[in-house]
């Protein structure tokens, strides 16, 4: 008896295409997906991008720089060619504000004096600076291990310097003699064709000072991040099972009543439209209500940033919730669709992994979902404090995605207007 | 959207249907249906599973666009915004909210219709006294019997007072008690005036509700009338002998044949043209060595009707 109820069971799942697919290939999908984004053999580190100010202009610093360039990250010293037209090398404020942009994770200011008095421990006003966006705790640690290392194969006569000025006092002064070989071997390892076979390991060797500007003093960016991303995801399964009641309204015959009415087709889906955006918002507001209290994020202080970016947001996941809900003929097959494209959405957009730790191609391919364009906008309102108008680019992407999206929904449901 | 004609032309039949043809793929649903029905008329469509009426319903409610033909609710063309207020569709599913309760249902479909304010609210009153529902108003529709529920099903299509009203064979799975609080619910709408069509494949039904009667069979009407002008239009005056075999065998259907009757699968049907012929028939049977059992002499019936006009039975 337990063959033939296995075998029931078993010819039912065949003839369950939804099931199938949620068995099998969800699963292959979403390996290959975090395979691609884990995939240690081909892109173990993304490159961190990082500003560079060299304020300073020393053979130290010059070499600071370059030694960074020679590692895995993406040194700019000016912003990219716009129109074809090179731009000005950045500032310490124009760094500053590229940070807050969002154009990288960080900026490295080399000031002046760094080489004759930071490296000396004359004066902790020239040490280098980072100009840090909190919400990619990553990009500064990595930077400034760098640094580290950089100061021991690019800088080993500074380091040198440093140790023999250290010593002077307490070998009662060198004599003449012995200040002339110092003076020779330190040359010698400032010619040293190969850096990499440079010296001893340190720890912290060239000073850093690190300061926040995108989210100052806050602890709380991975929950604000964290907010966004599964808010977002849960929109997307709620905006998708919400709009099933489409289906559900076909499958008993409510449907053809409703259209029956003066109700028409293109106000229907106006009317599921609005709830399921209505709903969508309501989500938001309660997941946001809740990091506040629990979590403190500032929310209040963001009410307008929250209210554009809740709202765009809530119309998109609706509308492609309208959109699968349409091109589904049963609710068993919008459960297998909705969940295989929202899970996959996810993983690629970053509602699981932040994108910045992902590698180029997949951040990039993150930009044909929603969730990455909602959390880039929400990321703009709760972490770099950023005024409204600059969610242009979020707003009009979601915005005409909605659109879009509304509109093949509209098309596909025409089926059930009249047969 | 097809032009809209004013639904209010006094001239103007309640519904009239010309010509209609459907396919679906290799399909005929529905092969040149023309009907009218009258002021105040009740009429059954009757005929069995997939012989068309469904699809003849959803034409008239302009949920199926026909291939040829056309159709007319009060002078307005089936599917117009005229022709769907004139009309109160009661499909054969249960087409309601299930977690909305009774009046959330009616005010909801109330305001598909454009109703509001205390047109609403009237409407809605009427209907869940109708359905006699009044006491159940603020349950969910989840929560009601089986009776209930069709009960409400029909109140949710005559919430805008439709003057035509097209029941889909409304009564499907209710039981005897509850089918005849629907019957009574079905004459007091017709006592008001309001135009029906009504599908069924319950002979007793249709007799029981329908002014006349269009037998339906294979997309097409081969049959129109009172229940009496479709008897006599089969039968004239003859009656109709029902006769079992004690052995049903190829000599008996042979005989069958032979003697003019009809065997049906359970039993013989023979027509005669007086009641006294049945003797003759019990001894011819007797001398061609056939036992007859079970033999009763009858008026034909609708089902004789339909038995006669297609060759077989309606629940086929």
């Amino acid at each position: 008896m337990i063959l033939p109820v296995a075998r029931t069971a078993l010819t039912s799942l065949r003839r369950d295409r939804g099931a199938l697919a949620l068995t099998f290939i969800l699963p292959v999908a979403f390996f290959t997906i975090l395979a691609v984004i884990f995939g240690a053999r081909r892109d173990p580190t993304p490159p961190v991008a990082v500003i560079v100010v060299d304020q300073d202009q020393s053979r130290a610093s010059r070499a600071l720089v370059e030694g960074l360039a020679r590692e895995s990250l993406d040194v700019r010293t000016r912003p990219a060619a716009r129109h074809g037209v090179e731009q000005a090398e950045y500032t310490e404020d124009t760094a500053e504000l590229a940070v807050r942009a969002g154009d990288a994770p960080l900026a490295l200011v080399i000031p002046a004096g760094f080489a004759e008095r930071a490296l000396a421990g004359a004066d902790a006003h020239a040490d280098v600076k980072l100009v840090r966006d909190a919400s990619d705790p990553v990009a500064a640690q990595i930077v400034e291990g760098l640094l580290q290392r950089i100061a021991m194969t690019s800088l080993p006569e500074v380091m040198a310097g440093r140790g023999v000025r250290l010593m002077d006092p307490f070998v009662g002064g060198f004599t003449a003699e012995q200040r002339r070989r110092v003076e020779e071997g330190l040359a010698a390892l400032r010619d040293r064709p190969d850096p990499e076979t440079a010296g001893p390991e340190g720890g912290m060797l060239i000073p850093v000072r690190v300061r926040d500007v995108v989210g100052p003093a806050r602890n709380d960016s991975m929950i604000s991040f964290y907010a966004a991303a599964i808010a977002v995801m849960f929109l997307l399964f709620t905006a998708s099972a919400a709009a099933g009641s489409l289906l559900d309204e076909s499958e008993s015959g409510t449907l053809d009543r409703v259209l029956g009415s003066r109700v028409t087709m293109g106000a229907l889906l106006g009317g599921k439209l609005l709830y399921c955006t209505a709903l969508a918002f309501g989500q938001l507001v309660v997941m946001f209500v809740w990091a506040w209290l629990v979590f403190g994020v500032d929310l209040p202080g963001h009410l307008d940033g929250f209210a554009v970016m809740g709202l765009v947001t809530s119309f998109a996941v609706a509308a492609f919730g309208m959109l699968i809900a349409s091109a589904c003929r049963t609710r068993a097959q919008l459960a297998a669709v909705s969940m295989l494209l929202v899970l996959v959405m996810s993983a690629v957009g970053g509602s699981m992994f932040p994108r910045y730790l992902m590698p180029a191609a997949m951040r990039h391919a993150g930009l044909v979902t929603l969730n990455a364009w909602a959390i880039d906008g929400f990321t703009k309102v709760f972490w770099r404090d950023e005024p409204v108008w600059r969610l242009w680019p979020q707003v009009l992407v979601l915005g005409a995605a909605g659109a879009v999206l509304s509109a093949l929904a509209w098309r596909l449901a025409r089926r059930w207007e009249r047969s | 959207m097809l032009p809209s004609a004013p639904a209010d032309d006094p001239a103007a039949l309640p519904l009239e249907i010309s010509g209609v043809a459907k396919r679906f793929g290799d399909l005929r649903a529905l092969d040149g249906v023309s009907l009218r029905l009258a002021p105040g008329e009740c009429l059954g469509l009757l005929g069995p599973n997939g012989a068309g009426k469904t699809t003849l319903l959803r034409a008239i409610a302009g949920r199926v666009q026909p291939d040829a033909g056309s159709i007319t609710v009060l002078g307005a063309p089936a599917g117009s915004p005229a022709a769907r207020l004139a009309l109160g569709w009661i499909p054969q599913e249960l087409a309601l909210y299930p977690r909305l309760t009774c009046l959330e249902n009616l005010e909801a479909f109330g305001r598909y219709f454009g109703l509001g304010g205390a047109a609403l609210s009237t409407a809605v009153e009427r209907c869940l006294r109708w359905a006699a529902l009044a006491d159940r108003a603020d349950d969910a529709v989840q929560h009601l019997s089986g009776g209930m529920k069709r009960r409400l099903n029909m109140a949710a299509g005559l919430v805008h007072a439709p003057k035509v009203v097209l029941m889909d064979e409304p009564t499907v799975g209710v039981d005897p008690q509850s089918r005849n609080r629907m019957f009574e619910m079905i004459d007091a709408l017709a006592s008001e005036g309001t135009s029906i069509v009504y599908t069924t494949h319950q002979m007793a039904e249709a007799e029981r509700l329908c002014d006349r009667i269009a037998v339906v069979d294979h997309g097409r009407v081969i049959a129109v009338g009172t229940r009496d002008e479709l008897v006599r239009a089969a039968f004239g005056t003859r009656s109709e002998v029902v006769a079992r075999f004690e052995r049903m065998d190829e000599s008996a259907a042979a005989w069958i044949r032979q003697r003019g009757g009809r065997f049906d699968g359970a039993a013989a049907r023979f027509e005669v043209e007086q009641p006294t012929a049945m003797v003759a028939l019990l001894e011819a049977a007797a001398r061609a060595g056939h036992t007859l059992v079970d033999v009763s002499l009858r008026r034909p019936d609708l089902e004789s009707v339909f038995l006669h006009l297609t060759g077989r039975e309606l629940r086929e």
